[in-house]
């Protein structure tokens, strides 16, 4: 033993399972399998989290003496890291954890570091991918090993689980679901159905995870409009609340909180029989010995604990035979365009909270069109109505109107709630200059090999995105608005930066072909038969429709079959 | 008691400002209990406060001048009082006192102004100067068109009042009650009024 070295502890109890994180995936895996009765060891990187100490919710601005400012006046500054009153979600920087971006290349990664991951303040918005999303029909990307009906029953039990809005509305753009009733538009929303209506784009009721109606348990929604703040009643989804504590109760489950995995140890057959991790509140390693692995820790923390699982077995990371793991990286094509419209000017005064979001949506509708000039497509994701105000509300009015007084004030009466907003939220084709890798000189704070990024778009986002303007400015003015804001940039045309959607994917990708891919259409490792993969790494292509429904439904149809190879002995 | 309060009251801010330095959760990490903790100190603070309030990080002269000014930014109408009575240059005063960078944004503002005054030859100071003046300087930094060179730190200045003010003015119970925001409450369901459809059909294309 070397000189110095801290002793490694390892766990005497064998857990038939580790997940590692604990969000839309690593929740999913720990439901169902708790639920096959098998124990579960889950850890997660962050703190556990208290609701009804974390969350915000119904808290007004001046009950806090910043006011949400942060309390060394960060927001003002450009220094918070996100809104002060969301749920306890996750930072683009943390200090003990850096990552790096190849010279040339630009990417953020947004990591969510507390029990139940992003879940806590996602959108929510809950798509199903389409058929020719599993199976592309124009050749640029790889076919998924599964299909659209294969897959169909498990979104119908993810839907049925969470809960999600929504209506039948046969479009083979926005497959149909198990749906909860939908929520009534809101008055903007109804002038944008018109407005697209005339444009001839679809503008539908929006699917969503929030309870409209009661069902496992959970309440239903009080339309306050802040479940981004994180929902005390549950009424909008969350895997914390509606996957870990329930499983927690049932006594087969151990959270090991402020685990940081390093990583996932082999046996002399190949396969894992223990995960490494380090306990950051002691700086000690420990060890968790497993039957089964199911790695959920989002989609580049994945790719970057098997690429550091390496052993003369598996010199390139474990289950990485076929070199694809890191590859594949996409985000969403991201855009944004704001408006102002004067029938909505003066609106009479009303609570138009409803649920966080938007309560209709436009789907993509131009699949068969043969004279636009780029691939694939996007949805577009509603905002406006009637906010609580909050601070920096109004920086847009004192910023186009200047002066002070009256004037200023009528200005401010007269535009809340008169302002509407479009995100375009668009699919990227995988490309071979995207992707993360192990930067050979940096580790964090723990001394784990860091991830390095590499990202570019290409020209197909980029003429994208100009579509997305091209598209908001008609329907913004067809209403009788006109778009804030100068035209963008005509270089980028504005796009997102890589990772700032924060719907990575295809880093440990899924296929047919061993050599091409490093999980089979289980999410299972082509090489390491207990290890599974169940955030959104399997992902072989990034659809325009986020991500967290599928990767509920993939972990769901995962997490059984290990259960059932288990209760076999196959694995 | 006062002395106490006002003690575990920096020594919170302290603390959270040493969790924040040390990115173990970084900005909105403050859990829900340590912002009751210091808004009840301040409130019990703010209590047993008597007579007017206390500046914190700016002086007396210097806060007077600023609840001057964001009276001209959101004075009283027929509607509802204005940034006086909902405390706004206290709001600012307080963000002074848990940032320096801020402190030395309101603290050079507020003494160009001063300066600006007297370079004028309309007084003192800001307060001393007679309101026509007073206005005649706030309009030559706070207009659209763009100002001439030597006024730029005064223009620079005026944007941070102008947006500080409007802010704390309208995420006060009298700004929130002005707008007219009608939520944050619980509904069994939701439902959006016809007459505010229609109102806005109306006046829409659509029409």
């Amino acid at each position: 033993m070397m000189f110095g070295m801290p002793q490694i502890v390892r766990k005497s109890q064998v857990f038939d399972v580790v997940v590692i994180g604990s969000g839309a995936g690593g929740g999913t895996a720990v439901k169902v399998l708790t639920d096959r009765g098998l124990q579960v060891a889950l850890l997660e990187a962050g703190p556990t989290l208290n609701p009804a100490h974390d969350f915000k919710e119904h808290v007004w601005p001046y009950q806090v003496d910043h006011r949400g400012a942060g309390a060394h006046a960060e927001l003002y500054f450009g220094r918070q890291q996100w809104n002060y009153f969301a749920a306890p979600v996750g930072y683009w920087e943390i200090p003990d954890e850096p990552y790096t971006v190849a010279p040339g290349n630009q990417f953020r990664w947004f990591r969510s570091r507390i029990l139940g991951g992003r879940t806590n303040h996602y959108g929510r918005i809950s798509l199903r991918f389409s058929d020719y999303d599993f199976q592309p029909e124009d050749g640029l990307s790889d076919p998924w090993p599964v299909t659209y009906a294969e897959m169909a029953p498990w979104y119908d039990k993810a839907e049925g689980f969470i809960g999600v809005t929504g209506t039948k509305e046969g479009l083979r753009t926005a497959p149909d679901g198990n749906f909860l009733p939908s929520i009534s538009p809101r008055v903007h929303e109804v002038l944008i159905q018109k407005s697209c209506g005339k444009l001839g784009i679809p503008c539908i009721p929006s699917r969503m995870a929030m309870l409209t109606r009661s069902i496992n348990g959970r309440a239903a929604c009080h339309y306050c409009g802040q479940c981004g703040r994180g929902c005390i009643t549950a009424s909008a989804f969350s895997s914390s609340q509606a996957m870990v504590f329930p499983a927690m109760k049932t006594g087969k489950l151990t959270v090991f909180n402020g685990a940081m995995a390093r990583e996932l140890i082999a046996d002399d057959t190949g396969k894992v029989n223990a995960v490494s991790y380090v306990d950051k509140a002691t700086r000690t390693e420990q060890q968790v010995r497993c039957r089964a692995v199911v790695v959920a820790a989002s989609a580049c923390e994945s790719a970057r604990l098997l690429l550091n699982s390496k052993s003369p077995r598996f010199p390139n990371g474990i289950a990485n035979g076929s070199g694809a793991v890191g590859r594949y990286l996409t985000d969403s094509v991201g855009y944004g365009l704001s408006g102002y419209v004067p029938a909505l000017a003066g609106l009479p005064r009303h609570n138009s909270d409803g649920i966080d979001g938007m309560h209709v949506y436009v789907p993509w509708w131009l699949y068969d069109d043969k004279r636009k000039d780029f691939p694939r497509g996007y949805h577009i994701e509603l905002g406006g109505g009637f906010h609580m105000p909050m601070l920096g509300s109004f920086h847009g009015v004192c910023a186009q109107y200047k002066g002070y007084g009256r004037k200023l004030r009528d200005h401010i009466r007269e535009e809340y709630g008169a302002s509407v907003y479009f995100a375009g939220r668009g699919e990227m084709i995988p490309n071979k200059d995207s992707y993360c890798d192990i930067d050979p000189q940096r580790t964090d704070a723990w001394g784990i090999p860091v991830l390095r990024f590499h990202f570019q778009w290409s020209d197909n986002e980029i003429r994208q995105v100009r579509h997305m303007h091209q598209t908001f400015a008609s329907i913004v003015e067809t209403m009788g608005g006109r778009a804030y804001g100068s035209a963008p940039d005509p270089k980028t045309a504005g796009i997102s930066t890589g990772g700032t959607i924060i719907h990575e994917a295809g880093t440990v990708r899924m296929g047919n072909d061993p050599s091409q891919s490093v999980l089979n259409k289980y999410c299972q490792s082509h090489e390491v038969s207990n290890l599974f993969v169940c955030d959104a790494a399997p992902f072989v292509s990034q659809p325009d429709k986020n991500v967290t429904l599928s990767i509920v439904a993939f972990a769901w149809r995962a997490s059984e079959y290990l259960a059932e190879e288990m209760r076999k002995g196959n694995v | 008691m006062s002395e106490q309060s006002d003690y575990s009251r920096r020594a919170l801010l302290r603390h959270i400002g040493i969790s924040i330095g040390m990115g173990v959760a970084g900005g909105g990490v403050l859990t829900a209990q340590d912002v009751q903790h210091v808004h009840q100190a301040v409130q019990e603070e703010k209590a047993a406060q008597k007579g007017p309030y206390q500046p914190k990080g700016l002086t007396p002269h210097e806060f007077a001048t600023l609840e001057r000014l964001s009276d001209y930014i959101i004075p009283a109408d027929e509607h509802s009082p204005g940034a006086v009575a909902a405390n706004a240059a206290e709001f600012i005063d307080f963000l002074c006192s848990a940032s320096d960078e801020m402190k030395e944004i309101y603290t050079g503002g507020l003494g160009w102004l001063d300066w600006e005054v007297r370079h004028r030859g309309d007084g003192a100071d800001f307060l001393s100067a007679p309101a026509g003046k007073q206005t005649a300087l706030l309009d030559s930094i706070a207009g659209p068109d763009a100002a001439p060179a030597d006024l730029q730190p005064g223009v620079r200045f005026f944007d941070w009042a102008r947006k500080m003010v409007v802010d704390a003015f309208y995420t006060s119970p009298i700004g929130i009650r002005d707008l007219g925001y009608r939520g944050n409450t619980a509904l069994a369901e939701f439902h959006v009024p016809q007459e505010a459809i229609d109102y806005a059909l109306k006046r829409s294309p659509f029409a």
